[in-house]
């Protein structure tokens, strides 16, 4: 059943990110184009954390965090740019 | 697949929980996609996205655990960061429009900066 399940899984989260992409593409201004980044890397935790799944593997973990810190560090620097102008004052 | 064959109420839990959390990652997409402005469109990654990815990685955690080398935990942590980290990150990017003053469709209620 899972042999079944996860291919289905994998295509659903490869549309997502094909969405995503168009957003970041087409997005009309800067905030967009970050949130676009930010759920992007979201949806590529998901989807590693699915292959090590397939894979049996629990290695894809390790990538799969620290994706995560990077992501929410450099969305969280960017964010503090449009704010302010700057990111350290 | 590699190693002996899951059980079966963990095999039905797995694909439960990976259908669950994809069909959420993907409407997030959808929702990121399609919604007119972008105080709507926050709404998708911070609330659906989120949610997706906790399926996903409890999912993961479910199967490790039934596997042979017993009880695995730590894929909680990327879960718990997320829950985390995805509020600050989605308030930081809405001070931020709010700041630029993006347009905004009729339809979303309230001005943010007429306060």
């Amino acid at each position: 059943m899972l042999a079944y399940v996860i291919p289905l899984c994998l295509a659903m989260l490869g549309l997502a990110l094909l969405l995503t992409l168009a957003r970041l593409i087409k997005g009309p201004c800067l905030p967009d184009r970050v949130l676009a980044l930010d759920t992007l890397y979201i949806n590529a935790i998901a989807t590693l954390v699915l292959y090590g799944i397939w894979k049996g593997s629990d290695l894809f973990f390790e990538v799969a965090l620290l994706i995560a810190v990077l992501g929410f560090v450099s969305t969280v620097a960017v964010a503090k740019y449009m704010l302010r102008g700057d990111i350290i004052e | 697949m590699t190693g002996e064959p899951l059980a079966l109420w963990a095999e039905i839990l797995v694909c439960a929980l990976l259908l669950l959390g994809s069909a959420f990652v993907l409407i997030g997409a959808i929702g990121l996609y399609r919604l007119p402005d972008f105080f709507m469109r926050l709404h998708g990654p911070t609330k659906a996205t989120t949610l997706g990815v906790g399926g996903v990685v409890i999912a993961s955690l479910v199967f490790f655990s039934a596997g042979p080398d017993g009880l695995s935990l730590h894929e909680l942590l990327i879960s718990l960061f997320l829950f985390i980290s995805a509020p600050v990150s989605a308030y930081m990017l809405t001070k931020a429009a709010v700041l630029q003053q993006l347009p905004v469709d009729p339809r979303t209620r309230g001005k943010p900066w007429d306060q």
